[in-house]
């Protein structure tokens, strides 16, 4: 399809809008973590990096970090194996139901937050009479990571011809060996795309979260809700918020990087489509 | 041991089909569709009135409440209303970058471009919500970049919701429509307008209905985030969401929340049945 130069410049011009847009609102938060007053008038009348440094300092805001950390590596952990030994079934077996499979991973992340939210705290603390942790925290997280491993892995699995697992089962191998030795290797950028990915949302996630969590502990995000919205120190809490968006694309970049051949998806953000083809 | 184990799988498809999927479905009916369950019984529980405890027992009283009280249903509208409106809007904001990036951009440029929307997806909601509550204050950045034409922003309200929140879930809307695009074939859109067609024609009648399941793709999400968020009306609008409603009410009244978050799931069950039919499932 050919396209005017007009056509060309209204739609550069729709991008450049597009992306100021979208950043405009992020470099706000930078300006007002640089901001030395305790004022939130706009635009602030000086600048200063005294903030970064209180704000790394802070051991709530540490201690929220560390916690961030471990409830993301741990339901990634549950996420990577329950998402990749789905996949392997929907993408290499034909079955009954093989559909539903992939609508099944779907529904944590299609639902609204607060449903999952309140029905995992009803279970949790109505059913078996648990104390919300970060146990807790982590089975809520690593429910809808799922779907993010299984749609990596299985975007890969469909694009990874299967004559090379063929002929590893010609030459003798186990199905356990061949995975081992053939399937796995294969998969392994998009298992640790989706890992990336998983641990990004679990590491931002906050409407679950708020349901799930004990009073005493805190998330990152947790922190920053409990902080951001009636600030007494301002810079800092700003600074906090900035070193948090930082370090969640850090991940996003890396898994998009180690997918490029595969098209992006919103609830996979680096696989392909989550429906077998028939 | 190992051995005998492969060989019981290797003529058994169902049985290594049954053992991969053991687990994962396990977690998911038991635990989570289970967990819905729970919530739909709890939402029959009622408080006692003397001890204010959860009293597990059968009764319709939420659903009387929700159904008799007309806050309820206006809530149900004005959430319903914005959740509508933030997803045609992203739909339209979003069609021309992601028009541009799959069909327009050199292979350089639009991994940059992806790059650059994906890189806030799953980063700072909060701080995303904090930036717009700063900007439309009475004294924030969007005001102060109107004063010199005479104008004022929109301040805290149900418009500054349709704002921020149309903000937010925008790079879910430009993945799924991008993808969508990029599977249409370049030759697809050079036979139309070798047919003839005059560029409003082609988008009519070709690129429009193969990118429309894309955007029902892209619109289950920006549909559903919006139905559920009480962080966003909270703190840039003056007025009740679904998702405030059950929040409020989840330590005073868990048996309530539960019952009034049946509504976004069934306003979720009816979307994601017609979004089924348009084939959008396989694009999210």
């Amino acid at each position: 399809m050919t396209f005017t130069p007009l056509t060309r410049n209204l739609l550069r011009v729709a991008v450049a809008i597009t992306l100021a847009f979208i950043y405009i609102p992020l470099l706000i938060i930078l300006l007002y973590s640089m901001n030395p007053e305790q004022t939130l008038s706009w635009p602030p009348e000086s600048l200063t990096l005294e903030w970064f440094p209180k704000a790394i300092q802070d051991q709530a805001a540490r201690d929220a970090l560390w916690n961030s950390v471990k409830v993301g590596a741990a339901a990634t952990s549950i996420a990577l194996v329950l998402g990749t030994l789905a996949s392997l079934a929907v993408a290499r077996h034909k079955f009954f139901g093989r559909e539903s499979i992939t609508f099944l991973v779907l529904i944590p992340i299609a639902l609204p937050g607060i449903v999952t939210g309140i029905a995992l705290n009803a279970t949790f603390t109505q059913v078996f009479d648990m104390k919300l942790t970060l146990f807790t925290v982590i089975v809520a997280h690593a429910t809808f990571c799922i779907v993010i491993v299984f749609n990596n892995a299985a975007a890969r699995l469909r694009r990874m011809s299967t004559t090379l697992e063929d002929a590893s089962a010609d030459l003798g191998a186990t199905p356990w060996t061949t995975f081992r030795r053939v399937t796995l290797p294969n998969m392994r950028s998009a298992l640790v795309a989706g890992g990336l990915l998983a641990f990004a949302l679990s590491f931002d996630e906050i409407v679950v979260t708020n349901f799930t969590i004990g009073a005493g502990d805190q998330t990152l995000p947790i922190y920053i809700f409990n902080t951001l919205f009636r600030p007494n120190q301002p810079g800092k809490v700003y600074a906090v918020a900035v070193i948090a968006i930082l370090l969640s694309m850090i991940p996003v970049y890396i898994a998009n990087r180690l997918t490029k051949e595969e098209s992006v998806t919103a609830s996979g953000a680096g696989a392909g489509t989550p429906i077998p083809e028939p | 041991m190992g051995r005998r184990l492969a060989d019981l799988f290797q003529g058994h498809p169902r049985l290594t089909v049954a053992a991969l999927l053991a687990a994962p479905i396990g977690w998911l009916v038991i635990g989570y569709l289970g967990s819905l369950a729970v919530m739909l019984a709890a939402s029959f529980w009622h408080l006692n009135e003397l001890s204010g405890e959860v009293t597990q027992g059968f009764s319709l009283d939420n659903f009387d409440t929700i159904f008799s009280d007309e806050v309820y249903r206006t809530i149900t509208f004005r959430t319903i209303g914005v959740a509508a409106a933030v997803t045609v809007t992203d739909a339209i904001l979003a069609f021309p970058i992601a028009f541009y990036m799959a069909k327009l951009a050199k292979p350089r440029m639009q991994s940059v471009l992806v790059v650059a929307v994906l890189l806030p997806l799953w980063s700072s909601y909060l701080v995303k919500v904090g930036a717009w509550r700063l900007m439309l204050s009475e004294d924030g950045a969007i005001n102060w970049a109107l004063s010199p034409f005479g104008l004022h922003g929109p301040g805290y309200g149900t418009v500054a919701v349709w704002l921020v929140m149309s903000y937010i879930w925008l790079p879910y809307m430009i993945i799924p429509i991008y993808a969508g695009l990029q599977r249409i074939p370049d030759s697809l859109l050079s036979a139309s307008e070798d047919l003839g067609a005059k560029p409003a024609k082609t988008f009519r009648k070709v690129i429009m209905p193969l990118t429309f399941p894309a955007i029902v793709a892209g619109s289950i999400f920006t549909f559903s985030l919006t139905l559920g968020d009480y962080i966003t009306p909270a703190n840039v609008g003056n007025k009740q969401f679904i998702g405030n409603v059950v929040y409020s009410n989840f330590v005073a009244n868990l048996p309530l929340a539960a019952a009034i978050t049946v509504i976004p799931i069934v306003v979720m069950v009816i979307y994601l049945l017609i979004a089924r039919r348009f084939g959008a499932f396989e694009h999210v």
